[in-house]
């Protein structure tokens, strides 16, 4: 069944306190390179049929109102999933 | 067995209480206690109502019915397991509906007062503005936490002065209230802001905010927990009005008495 992916990200003027603690424990495991880290959600909806721009309105209507809070959160992708369409 | 036959039994034993309010008059007011799934303070805070005099009526999320309850107030926990984010499953709930109805409904809108989760419920329901990320720290904090009124007008601090201080316990993760710089500048602006953390910011909010009201005053949140700051022998052990017992802080008393003789008044 096709998947519908949905990625929700902190504002980038949130502090993310989560982000920066996997940030501080990079260099513990020798991983030196990165200068940040910030964490997000990944969600996906199964549909159980084809994906019409209704499922896909639904899905970003979702997205906006409970998978994601806009007041600390950015919705920053809505989109079938590739490899479900193959 | 219905939602609202769940019994909250006194530690101290059956009322009439020993040492709360005595004016019965208030006796007459009924205070909703909001209960969902994976709610923890719901029997504390109604054993609170009980305590300033007032009577708690117990409601069930899953429930379409206020039971004409004069005040709701949705309490701490970890509602919904805080799956998603704090209280926002929590929003949809059924009961929630009604709340959010009752509580914008103008000049005879219902009081509702969310306690921690319940603060992060009514955000997300967007009855009041802002939102709670994790605390700046990371860690859980629980501890007894000195607060300063900063509105006294609204239905729930009215038996405080203004500027008075408080020492009620704080035991929250996700307990930074965050706003964008607009919407902190209209909560002081028009005296939204209603407890400051003092002696420190424990969390990162944005201006050492502890807790808020929305335009009208009718609903309130806050963060820390006056429920558990009710009764000599099971508060904190500080006081703002100085030395104290142990265990004997009642500060948090105010809030409950603030709402019920506001209602009857």
């Amino acid at each position: 069944m096709p998947r519908i992916v949905v990625d929700v990200m902190p504002k980038p003027e949130i502090l993310d306190p989560q982000g920066k603690a996997i940030a501080g424990a990079l260099p513990r495991i020798g991983l030196t390179g990165f200068a940040g880290v910030r964490q997000g959600k990944r969600f996906e909806l199964t549909v159980d049929g084809d994906v019409t721009d209704e499922v896909l309105e639904q899905a970003r209507h979702a997205a906006v109102t409970l998978l994601s809070n806009p007041v600390i959160e950015d919705v920053t992708r809505v989109e079938v999933l590739e490899e479900d369409a193959q | 067995m219905s939602a609202s036959s769940i019994e909250t039994p006194l530690i101290g034993g059956p009322q009439p209480l020993a040492s709360g309010n005595e004016d019965s008059s208030l006796n007459g007011v009924r205070v909703g206690v909001v209960t969902f799934p994976g709610t923890l303070d719901d029997r504390d805070a109604a054993r609170a109502v009980r305590f300033a005099g007032g009577s708690a009526v117990q409601l069930w999320h899953g429930d379409h019915d206020l039971q004409g309850v004069d005040a709701v107030i949705i309490p701490g926990g970890f509602s919904y397991g805080d799956y998603l984010r704090a209280g926002a499953i929590s929003r949809f709930a059924p009961l929630m509906e009604q709340i959010t109805a009752a509580a914008s409904g103008g000049a005879d809108a219902l009081p509702v007062l969310g306690i921690c989760n319940g603060f992060q419920v009514l955000t997300e329901a967007h009855l009041l503005p802002g939102s709670m990320i994790k605390n700046d720290s990371l860690h859980f904090i629980c501890r007894d936490q000195r607060l300063r009124v900063e509105n006294a007008g609204t239905f729930w601090t009215s038996e405080y002065a203004q500027g008075e201080e408080l020492v009620i316990p704080l035991k929250n993760q996700d307990g930074q209230f965050v706003a964008d710089n607009r919407t902190l500048d209209e909560l002081e602006g028009e005296g939204r802001v209603v407890f400051r953390y003092v002696d420190g910011n424990p969390n990162g909010s944005r201006r050492d905010i502890a807790g808020i009201s929305n335009a009208a005053g009718n609903v309130v949140g806050l963060m820390p927990h006056p429920e558990h700051a009710v009764e000599a022998g099971f508060g904190p052990d500080s006081s703002a009005r100085g030395a104290v017992d142990v265990r004997g802080g009642t500060d948090g008393l105010g809030i409950f008495t603030s709402v019920l003789k506001k209602l009857v008044g």
